[in-house]
Protein backbone atom coordinates (compact mmCIF):
# COMPACT_ATOMS: atom_id res chain seq x y z
CA UNK A 1 0.00 0.00 0.00
CA UNK A 2 1.17 3.84 -0.41
CA UNK A 3 3.00 4.90 2.39
CA UNK A 4 1.06 7.93 2.12
CA UNK A 5 -1.90 6.49 2.55
CA UNK A 6 -1.23 4.04 5.06
CA UNK A 7 -3.03 4.58 8.32
CA UNK A 8 -1.28 2.12 10.38
CA UNK A 9 1.53 4.43 9.83
CA UNK A 10 2.26 7.44 12.11
CA UNK A 11 3.20 10.62 10.46
CA UNK A 12 4.87 13.64 11.44
CA UNK A 13 3.37 16.84 11.39
CA UNK A 14 5.22 17.55 8.18
CA UNK A 15 3.34 14.86 6.18
CA UNK A 16 1.06 17.22 4.37
CA UNK A 17 4.27 19.50 3.54
CA UNK A 18 6.03 16.75 2.62
CA UNK A 19 3.04 15.63 -0.34
CA UNK A 20 2.81 19.15 -1.15
CA UNK A 21 6.62 19.38 -2.10
CA UNK A 22 5.99 15.65 -4.24
CA UNK A 23 8.11 13.39 -1.96
CA UNK A 24 7.97 9.61 -2.01
CA UNK A 25 6.76 8.71 1.02
CA UNK A 26 8.00 5.39 2.36
CA UNK A 27 7.37 3.30 5.22
CA UNK A 28 10.51 3.60 8.03
CA UNK A 29 10.38 2.07 11.67
CA UNK A 30 6.43 2.12 11.71
CA UNK A 31 6.51 5.72 10.30
CA UNK A 32 5.34 7.30 6.95
CA UNK A 33 8.74 8.76 5.51
CA UNK A 34 9.95 11.13 2.86
CA UNK A 35 12.81 8.40 1.15
CA UNK A 36 12.98 10.82 -1.67
CA UNK A 37 11.35 14.29 -3.12
CA UNK A 38 11.36 14.84 -7.07
CA UNK A 39 15.12 15.82 -7.47
CA UNK A 40 16.05 12.67 -6.29
CA UNK A 41 18.74 10.70 -4.10
CA UNK A 42 21.53 12.10 -5.51
CA UNK A 43 20.88 15.79 -6.18
CA UNK A 44 19.65 15.59 -2.26
CA UNK A 45 22.90 14.18 -1.69
CA UNK A 46 25.24 16.47 -3.88
CA UNK A 47 23.21 19.62 -2.37
CA UNK A 48 23.42 18.57 1.52
CA UNK A 49 27.32 18.72 0.18
CA UNK A 50 27.48 21.67 -1.64
CA UNK A 51 24.43 24.14 0.19
CA UNK A 52 21.94 23.32 2.86
CA UNK A 53 19.44 20.58 2.84
CA UNK A 54 16.34 20.46 5.54
CA UNK A 55 15.50 16.85 6.74
CA UNK A 56 12.90 15.98 8.67
CA UNK A 57 14.03 13.18 11.10
CA UNK A 58 10.52 13.73 13.69
CA UNK A 59 10.39 9.85 13.53
CA UNK A 60 13.25 9.77 15.95
CA UNK A 61 12.15 9.71 19.13
CA UNK A 62 12.86 12.64 21.90
CA UNK A 63 12.74 11.84 25.80
CA UNK A 64 13.73 13.96 28.99
CA UNK A 65 14.96 12.31 32.15
CA UNK A 66 14.62 14.23 35.46
CA UNK A 67 14.96 14.01 38.56
CA UNK A 68 17.03 11.47 40.88
CA UNK A 69 20.63 12.08 40.11
CA UNK A 70 19.70 11.07 36.17
CA UNK A 71 23.24 11.58 35.09
CA UNK A 72 24.67 9.91 37.61
CA UNK A 73 21.93 6.67 36.53
CA UNK A 74 22.32 6.87 32.82
CA UNK A 75 26.49 6.31 33.44
CA UNK A 76 25.09 2.90 34.44
CA UNK A 77 23.78 2.29 30.95
CA UNK A 78 26.05 3.86 28.70
CA UNK A 79 29.81 4.03 28.26
CA UNK A 80 29.72 7.85 27.68
CA UNK A 81 30.86 10.42 30.04
CA UNK A 82 27.60 12.04 31.51
CA UNK A 83 28.71 13.52 34.75
CA UNK A 84 31.26 14.95 32.98
CA UNK A 85 28.46 17.19 30.52
CA UNK A 86 28.38 20.65 30.75
CA UNK A 87 24.99 22.36 30.58
CA UNK A 88 24.40 22.52 27.01
CA UNK A 89 26.59 20.69 25.91
CA UNK A 90 25.56 17.03 24.15
CA UNK A 91 27.55 13.82 23.39
CA UNK A 92 27.08 10.74 21.47
CA UNK A 93 26.88 7.51 23.35
CA UNK A 94 25.17 4.01 23.33
CA UNK A 95 22.91 2.13 25.81
CA UNK A 96 24.60 -1.06 25.97
CA UNK A 97 23.25 -4.69 27.46
CA UNK A 98 25.45 -6.55 29.59
CA UNK A 99 27.30 -8.39 27.44
CA UNK A 100 28.26 -5.37 25.85
CA UNK A 101 26.35 -5.58 23.11
CA UNK A 102 24.49 -2.22 22.11
CA UNK A 103 20.75 -1.78 22.47
CA UNK A 104 20.84 2.05 20.62
CA UNK A 105 22.96 4.52 19.57
CA UNK A 106 21.57 8.67 21.31
CA UNK A 107 22.48 11.65 21.75
CA UNK A 108 22.65 12.85 24.90
CA UNK A 109 22.35 16.77 25.88
CA UNK A 110 22.40 18.34 29.60
CA UNK A 111 19.85 21.16 28.70
CA UNK A 112 19.52 22.93 31.66
CA UNK A 113 17.27 20.73 34.54
CA UNK A 114 17.28 17.79 32.75
CA UNK A 115 18.76 15.38 30.04
CA UNK A 116 17.75 15.74 26.72
CA UNK A 117 17.78 12.20 24.69
CA UNK A 118 17.50 11.52 21.30
CA UNK A 119 16.66 7.82 20.32
CA UNK A 120 16.28 6.03 17.17
CA UNK A 121 12.45 5.62 16.04
CA UNK A 122 12.81 1.38 15.60
CA UNK A 123 14.28 1.22 18.94
CA UNK A 124 11.95 3.85 21.05
CA UNK A 125 9.82 1.18 22.97
CA UNK A 126 12.69 -1.07 23.91
CA UNK A 127 14.74 1.76 24.94
CA UNK A 128 11.99 3.01 26.85
CA UNK A 129 11.38 -0.12 29.01
CA UNK A 130 14.94 -0.13 29.27
CA UNK A 131 15.30 3.22 30.76
CA UNK A 132 12.03 3.49 32.73
CA UNK A 133 12.84 -0.13 34.56
CA UNK A 134 16.48 0.34 34.83
CA UNK A 135 16.47 4.33 35.87
CA UNK A 136 14.27 4.35 38.84
CA UNK A 137 13.33 7.64 40.85
CA UNK A 138 14.06 9.36 37.59
CA UNK A 139 11.21 10.23 35.46
CA UNK A 140 11.21 9.34 31.81
CA UNK A 141 9.20 11.80 29.67
CA UNK A 142 8.78 11.05 26.00
CA UNK A 143 8.52 14.30 24.43
CA UNK A 144 5.73 15.13 21.15
CA UNK A 145 8.04 17.44 19.39
CA UNK A 146 9.03 17.57 15.91
CA UNK A 147 12.86 17.38 14.97
CA UNK A 148 14.11 19.06 11.81
CA UNK A 149 17.43 18.40 10.60
CA UNK A 150 19.11 21.88 8.99
CA UNK A 151 22.29 20.48 7.15
CA UNK A 152 25.52 21.09 4.69
CA UNK A 153 28.04 24.29 4.90
CA UNK A 154 25.62 27.30 4.20
CA UNK A 155 23.34 25.67 7.42
CA UNK A 156 24.83 28.07 9.85
CA UNK A 157 24.27 31.73 7.27
CA UNK A 158 20.60 29.76 6.72
CA UNK A 159 19.48 29.36 10.09
CA UNK A 160 20.81 32.88 10.85
CA UNK A 161 17.92 34.11 8.86
CA UNK A 162 15.84 33.14 11.66
CA UNK A 163 18.28 33.31 14.33
CA UNK A 164 21.04 35.64 14.14
CA UNK A 165 22.34 33.70 17.33
CA UNK A 166 22.41 30.31 15.84
CA UNK A 167 25.73 30.17 13.81
CA UNK A 168 27.76 31.38 17.14
CA UNK A 169 26.82 27.82 18.76
CA UNK A 170 29.42 25.54 18.85
CA UNK A 171 29.51 21.96 17.68
CA UNK A 172 28.16 19.06 19.70
CA UNK A 173 26.08 22.50 21.57
CA UNK A 174 22.84 22.91 22.28
CA UNK A 175 20.70 26.77 22.91
CA UNK A 176 16.96 27.82 22.70
CA UNK A 177 16.11 30.22 20.42
CA UNK A 178 12.84 31.54 18.93
CA UNK A 179 12.24 30.75 15.67
CA UNK A 180 9.74 32.77 13.66
CA UNK A 181 7.70 32.67 16.80
CA UNK A 182 8.14 28.95 17.90
CA UNK A 183 9.88 28.04 20.75
CA UNK A 184 12.95 25.80 19.24
CA UNK A 185 16.08 24.10 20.58
CA UNK A 186 18.63 23.62 18.46
CA UNK A 187 21.80 21.56 18.71
CA UNK A 188 24.95 21.99 16.41
CA UNK A 189 24.76 18.39 15.14
CA UNK A 190 23.55 15.85 12.27
CA UNK A 191 24.17 12.43 10.60
CA UNK A 192 25.53 13.63 7.58
CA UNK A 193 29.23 14.74 8.15
CA UNK A 194 28.81 18.28 7.14
CA UNK A 195 28.13 21.64 9.31
CA UNK A 196 24.34 21.47 10.04
CA UNK A 197 21.85 21.90 13.13
CA UNK A 198 19.42 19.62 14.75
CA UNK A 199 16.48 21.87 15.66
CA UNK A 200 13.30 20.50 18.13
CA UNK A 201 10.06 22.52 18.04
CA UNK A 202 6.73 21.59 19.40
CA UNK A 203 4.63 19.35 16.99
CA UNK A 204 2.01 22.69 16.16
CA UNK A 205 5.03 25.17 14.87
CA UNK A 206 6.51 22.48 13.36
CA UNK A 207 5.16 23.26 9.95
CA UNK A 208 5.80 26.97 10.09
CA UNK A 209 9.23 26.46 10.85
CA UNK A 210 9.93 23.90 8.03
CA UNK A 211 8.25 26.29 5.58
CA UNK A 212 10.17 29.70 7.06
CA UNK A 213 13.16 27.47 6.44
CA UNK A 214 12.61 26.17 2.72
CA UNK A 215 11.77 30.20 2.22
CA UNK A 216 15.38 30.74 2.78
CA UNK A 217 17.18 31.18 -0.32
CA UNK A 218 19.23 27.72 -0.95
CA UNK A 219 17.78 25.62 1.50
CA UNK A 220 16.13 22.36 -0.62
CA UNK A 221 14.36 19.27 1.26
CA UNK A 222 15.74 15.97 1.00
CA UNK A 223 15.13 13.06 2.47
CA UNK A 224 15.79 9.70 4.04
CA UNK A 225 17.62 7.99 0.86
CA UNK A 226 20.30 10.72 0.47
CA UNK A 227 20.47 10.55 4.76
CA UNK A 228 21.47 7.25 4.06
CA UNK A 229 24.05 7.47 1.53
CA UNK A 230 25.15 10.91 3.57
CA UNK A 231 25.97 9.33 6.51
CA UNK A 232 27.19 5.86 4.73
CA UNK A 233 30.15 8.18 3.37
CA UNK A 234 30.65 9.91 6.94
CA UNK A 235 31.09 6.51 8.09
CA UNK A 236 28.07 6.46 10.80
CA UNK A 237 26.58 3.66 12.01
CA UNK A 238 22.55 3.15 11.07
CA UNK A 239 21.42 0.89 14.09
CA UNK A 240 19.88 -1.82 12.95
CA UNK A 241 22.58 -2.36 10.17
CA UNK A 242 26.00 -1.68 11.41
CA UNK A 243 25.16 -1.65 15.15
CA UNK A 244 22.88 -3.70 17.32
CA UNK A 245 22.73 -6.70 20.33
CA UNK A 246 25.26 -8.62 19.04
CA UNK A 247 27.81 -5.83 18.37
CA UNK A 248 29.78 -4.14 20.75
CA UNK A 249 31.20 -0.27 20.90
CA UNK A 250 34.66 -1.24 20.18
CA UNK A 251 34.30 -3.36 17.24
CA UNK A 252 32.08 -0.59 15.76
CA UNK A 253 34.83 1.51 15.95
CA UNK A 254 33.38 3.95 18.52
CA UNK A 255 35.84 3.37 21.50
CA UNK A 256 36.26 7.52 20.81
CA UNK A 257 32.95 8.04 22.65
CA UNK A 258 34.39 6.27 25.82
CA UNK A 259 36.21 8.71 27.99
CA UNK A 260 38.95 8.33 30.09
CA UNK A 261 36.87 8.35 33.38
CA UNK A 262 34.33 6.05 31.96
CA UNK A 263 37.75 3.47 31.40
CA UNK A 264 39.15 3.72 34.21
CA UNK A 265 35.84 3.45 36.91
CA UNK A 266 33.78 0.99 34.52
CA UNK A 267 29.92 0.68 36.17
CA UNK A 268 28.20 0.35 32.80
CA UNK A 269 26.15 -2.29 31.58
CA UNK A 270 28.61 -4.91 29.57
CA UNK A 271 31.75 -3.20 31.16
CA UNK A 272 34.08 -6.25 31.55
CA UNK A 273 33.27 -7.22 27.71
CA UNK A 274 34.01 -3.14 26.79
CA UNK A 275 36.86 -2.80 29.19
CA UNK A 276 39.00 -5.89 28.12
CA UNK A 277 38.34 -5.18 24.16
CA UNK A 278 39.61 -1.76 24.56
CA UNK A 279 42.52 -3.36 26.26
CA UNK A 280 43.20 -6.05 23.98
CA UNK A 281 41.58 -5.38 20.95
CA UNK A 282 38.00 -6.42 19.34
CA UNK A 283 37.95 -10.03 17.85
CA UNK A 284 36.25 -8.50 14.53
CA UNK A 285 36.03 -4.51 13.82
CA UNK A 286 33.89 -2.56 11.72
CA UNK A 287 36.19 -1.40 8.36
CA UNK A 288 35.19 1.01 5.79
CA UNK A 289 35.79 -1.10 2.14
CA UNK A 290 36.26 0.12 -1.31
CA UNK A 291 34.67 -2.13 -3.35
CA UNK A 292 36.92 -1.72 -7.38
CA UNK A 293 34.15 -1.09 -10.37
CA UNK A 294 30.73 0.24 -9.99
CA UNK A 295 28.30 -2.27 -9.20
CA UNK A 296 27.27 -1.37 -5.29
CA UNK A 297 28.01 -4.19 -2.71
CA UNK A 298 25.10 -3.95 -0.34
CA UNK A 299 24.32 -5.21 3.13
CA UNK A 300 24.45 -9.05 3.95
CA UNK A 301 27.42 -9.38 1.32
CA UNK A 302 29.76 -11.93 2.17
CA UNK A 303 33.50 -10.50 2.71
CA UNK A 304 36.40 -12.95 1.81
CA UNK A 305 40.07 -12.73 2.34
CA UNK A 306 42.91 -13.19 -0.51
CA UNK A 307 42.80 -17.27 -0.24
CA UNK A 308 38.65 -17.32 -0.49
CA UNK A 309 38.12 -17.68 3.06
CA UNK A 310 34.76 -15.70 4.98
CA UNK A 311 35.93 -13.03 7.10
CA UNK A 312 33.31 -10.87 7.59
CA UNK A 313 29.80 -9.72 6.08
CA UNK A 314 28.94 -5.99 4.60
CA UNK A 315 26.67 -3.97 7.36
CA UNK A 316 26.08 -0.98 5.11
CA UNK A 317 26.76 -0.56 1.55
CA UNK A 318 25.79 1.45 -1.82
CA UNK A 319 26.51 4.09 -4.16
CA UNK A 320 28.39 6.47 -2.47
CA UNK A 321 27.91 9.88 -4.88
CA UNK A 322 30.68 12.38 -3.74
CA UNK A 323 33.09 9.09 -2.86
CA UNK A 324 32.05 8.63 -6.58
CA UNK A 325 31.60 4.77 -6.70
CA UNK A 326 30.58 2.09 -4.32
CA UNK A 327 31.24 2.29 -0.73
CA UNK A 328 30.82 -0.02 2.18
CA UNK A 329 31.17 -1.08 5.63
CA UNK A 330 31.24 -4.21 7.06
CA UNK A 331 32.44 -6.15 10.26
CA UNK A 332 35.73 -8.33 9.27
CA UNK A 333 38.09 -10.65 11.88
CA UNK A 334 41.23 -9.41 13.08
CA UNK A 335 43.89 -8.56 11.29
CA UNK A 336 41.80 -8.78 7.94
CA UNK A 337 40.40 -5.08 9.28
CA UNK A 338 44.11 -3.09 8.78
CA UNK A 339 43.39 0.06 6.06
CA UNK A 340 45.18 -1.53 2.86
CA UNK A 341 44.23 -5.40 2.88
CA UNK A 342 42.85 -6.63 0.09
CA UNK A 343 39.79 -8.33 0.40
CA UNK A 344 36.86 -9.72 -1.57
CA UNK A 345 33.45 -8.67 -1.41
CA UNK A 346 30.60 -11.34 -3.00
CA UNK A 347 28.16 -9.36 -5.35
CA UNK A 348 25.86 -11.89 -7.06
CA UNK A 349 27.91 -15.12 -6.68
CA UNK A 350 30.99 -13.02 -8.04
CA UNK A 351 34.20 -12.05 -5.85
CA UNK A 352 34.61 -8.26 -6.20
CA UNK A 353 37.60 -7.37 -5.09
CA UNK A 354 37.35 -4.62 -2.45
CA UNK A 355 40.04 -2.70 -0.04
CA UNK A 356 39.91 -2.13 3.43
CA UNK A 357 39.81 1.89 3.85
CA UNK A 358 40.01 4.40 7.21
CA UNK A 359 36.46 5.51 7.66
CA UNK A 360 35.00 8.16 6.92
CA UNK A 361 35.04 8.23 2.97
CA UNK A 362 34.30 11.68 2.52
CA UNK A 363 35.80 13.42 5.42
CA UNK A 364 33.75 15.33 8.12
CA UNK A 365 33.34 19.22 8.14
CA UNK A 366 31.85 19.73 11.14
CA UNK A 367 32.41 23.34 12.55
CA UNK A 368 35.57 23.79 14.36
CA UNK A 369 34.65 26.09 17.42
CA UNK A 370 33.04 24.07 20.60
CA UNK B 1 6.39 -2.07 -36.43
CA UNK B 2 7.89 0.11 -33.69
CA UNK B 3 5.45 0.61 -30.95
CA UNK B 4 6.29 -0.35 -27.76
CA UNK B 5 4.76 -3.05 -25.90
CA UNK B 6 5.19 -4.10 -22.30
CA UNK B 7 5.04 -6.44 -19.89
CA UNK B 8 3.50 -7.01 -16.16
CA UNK B 9 7.81 -6.11 -14.94
CA UNK B 10 7.76 -2.83 -16.43
CA UNK B 11 10.07 -3.73 -19.62
CA UNK B 12 9.26 -2.42 -22.68
CA UNK B 13 10.05 -3.88 -26.36
CA UNK B 14 10.37 -2.59 -29.45
CA UNK B 15 10.85 -5.03 -32.48
CA UNK B 16 12.31 -4.20 -35.91
CA UNK B 17 12.02 -7.22 -37.77
CA UNK B 18 13.63 -10.04 -36.15
CA UNK B 19 15.67 -7.89 -33.72
CA UNK B 20 14.00 -5.94 -30.74
CA UNK B 21 15.26 -3.97 -28.60
CA UNK B 22 14.59 -4.03 -24.85
CA UNK B 23 14.43 -1.52 -22.08
CA UNK B 24 12.17 -0.52 -18.89
CA UNK B 25 9.66 1.67 -18.87
CA UNK B 26 9.69 5.27 -17.76
CA UNK B 27 7.47 4.52 -14.54
CA UNK B 28 9.88 1.62 -13.66
CA UNK B 29 13.13 4.18 -13.50
CA UNK B 30 11.03 6.71 -11.81
CA UNK B 31 10.07 4.11 -8.91
CA UNK B 32 13.61 3.04 -8.78
CA UNK B 33 15.26 6.27 -8.86
CA UNK B 34 18.71 7.73 -9.37
CA UNK B 35 20.50 5.03 -11.62
CA UNK B 36 24.16 4.03 -10.58
CA UNK B 37 24.88 0.20 -12.12
CA UNK B 38 23.76 -1.18 -15.16
CA UNK B 39 25.07 -5.00 -15.57
CA UNK B 40 24.28 -6.17 -19.20
CA UNK B 41 24.64 -9.82 -20.41
CA UNK B 42 27.28 -11.36 -22.68
CA UNK B 43 26.37 -11.17 -26.07
CA UNK B 44 25.55 -14.59 -28.13
CA UNK B 45 23.43 -15.64 -24.50
CA UNK B 46 20.10 -17.36 -25.54
CA UNK B 47 17.51 -15.62 -23.01
CA UNK B 48 13.88 -17.56 -22.27
CA UNK B 49 11.37 -15.61 -22.11
CA UNK B 50 11.34 -14.03 -18.52
CA UNK B 51 14.71 -14.71 -18.09
CA UNK B 52 16.86 -12.42 -15.76
CA UNK B 53 19.04 -10.39 -18.68
CA UNK B 54 20.41 -7.86 -16.86
CA UNK B 55 20.70 -5.58 -13.55
CA UNK B 56 19.99 -2.59 -12.81
CA UNK B 57 20.73 -0.79 -9.39
CA UNK B 58 19.80 2.43 -8.36
CA UNK B 59 21.28 4.39 -4.78
CA UNK B 60 18.79 2.42 -2.71
CA UNK B 61 18.48 -1.23 -4.21
CA UNK B 62 19.23 -3.62 -7.11
CA UNK B 63 16.67 -5.24 -9.60
CA UNK B 64 16.91 -7.78 -12.24
CA UNK B 65 15.51 -7.20 -15.78
CA UNK B 66 13.64 -9.68 -17.48
CA UNK B 67 13.57 -10.81 -21.20
CA UNK B 68 9.95 -9.97 -22.17
CA UNK B 69 10.71 -12.69 -25.09
CA UNK B 70 12.90 -15.00 -25.44
CA UNK B 71 15.97 -15.05 -27.84
CA UNK B 72 19.54 -14.29 -28.51
CA UNK B 73 21.27 -11.22 -27.14
CA UNK B 74 22.99 -9.54 -30.28
CA UNK B 75 23.66 -6.51 -28.87
CA UNK B 76 23.90 -4.45 -25.32
CA UNK B 77 24.16 -0.83 -25.00
CA UNK B 78 27.57 -0.20 -23.68
CA UNK B 79 27.06 3.48 -23.08
CA UNK B 80 25.12 2.37 -19.63
CA UNK B 81 28.06 0.76 -18.28
CA UNK B 82 29.82 4.51 -18.02
CA UNK B 83 26.63 6.04 -17.89
CA UNK B 84 23.91 4.36 -15.94
CA UNK B 85 21.74 7.33 -15.50
CA UNK B 86 20.75 7.30 -18.79
CA UNK B 87 18.33 5.15 -17.91
CA UNK B 88 16.95 8.06 -16.00
CA UNK B 89 17.03 10.63 -18.65
CA UNK B 90 15.35 8.39 -21.39
CA UNK B 91 14.47 5.15 -20.56
CA UNK B 92 12.73 4.18 -23.97
CA UNK B 93 15.38 5.89 -26.10
CA UNK B 94 19.04 5.61 -25.13
CA UNK B 95 18.84 4.02 -21.85
CA UNK B 96 17.83 0.98 -23.87
CA UNK B 97 19.48 -2.43 -22.49
CA UNK B 98 19.67 -5.12 -25.00
CA UNK B 99 18.71 -5.87 -28.38
CA UNK B 100 17.64 -9.59 -28.76
CA UNK B 101 16.97 -11.73 -32.35
CA UNK B 102 13.62 -13.20 -30.95
CA UNK B 103 13.04 -17.11 -30.91
CA UNK B 104 9.30 -17.23 -31.49
CA UNK B 105 7.56 -14.41 -32.55
CA UNK B 106 4.38 -15.67 -31.24
CA UNK B 107 5.71 -14.69 -27.77
CA UNK B 108 4.93 -10.86 -28.02
CA UNK B 109 1.55 -11.26 -28.38
CA UNK B 110 0.40 -11.67 -24.79
CA UNK B 111 2.57 -7.96 -24.03
CA UNK B 112 0.33 -5.08 -23.18
CA UNK B 113 0.31 -1.90 -25.71
CA UNK B 114 0.78 1.37 -24.67
CA UNK B 115 -2.79 2.10 -23.83
CA UNK B 116 -2.90 -1.07 -21.91
CA UNK B 117 0.26 -0.56 -19.81
CA UNK B 118 -0.55 2.70 -19.02
CA UNK B 119 -3.64 1.37 -17.44
CA UNK B 120 -2.05 -1.57 -15.94
CA UNK B 121 0.13 1.04 -14.11
CA UNK B 122 -2.75 3.16 -12.83
CA UNK B 123 -4.63 0.38 -11.36
CA UNK B 124 -1.33 -0.23 -9.33
CA UNK B 125 -1.53 2.73 -6.93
Amino acid sequence: MDAARDNSLRRTPLHGLHEELGARMVPFAGWSMPVQYPTGIIAEHNHTRSGVSLFDVSHMGQVSLRGGDAAAALERLVPGDIMGLAPGRMRYTQLTNEAGGIIDDLMVTRAGDHLSLVINASRSDVDLAHLRARLPGVEVEVRDHALLALQGPAAAAALARLAPGAAALGFMSAASFDLDGCPATVTRSGYTGEDGFEISVPAAGAERIARALLAVEGVRPAGLGARDSLRLEAGLCLYGNDIDETTTPVEAGLAWTIGKRRRAGGGFAGADTILRQLAEGAPRRLAGLLPEGRAPARAHAEIRDSSGSPVGTVTSGGFGPTAGGPVAMGYVAGAAAEPGTALAIMVRDRAVPARVTRLPFVPHRYVKKT
Amino acid sequence: MSELRYTSDHEWIRVDGDVATVGISAFAQEQLGDVVFVELPDIGKKLAKGAEAATVESVKAASEVYAPVGGEVVEVNGALVDDPALVNGDPTGEGWFIKLRLSNPSELDGLMDEAGYKAFVAARG
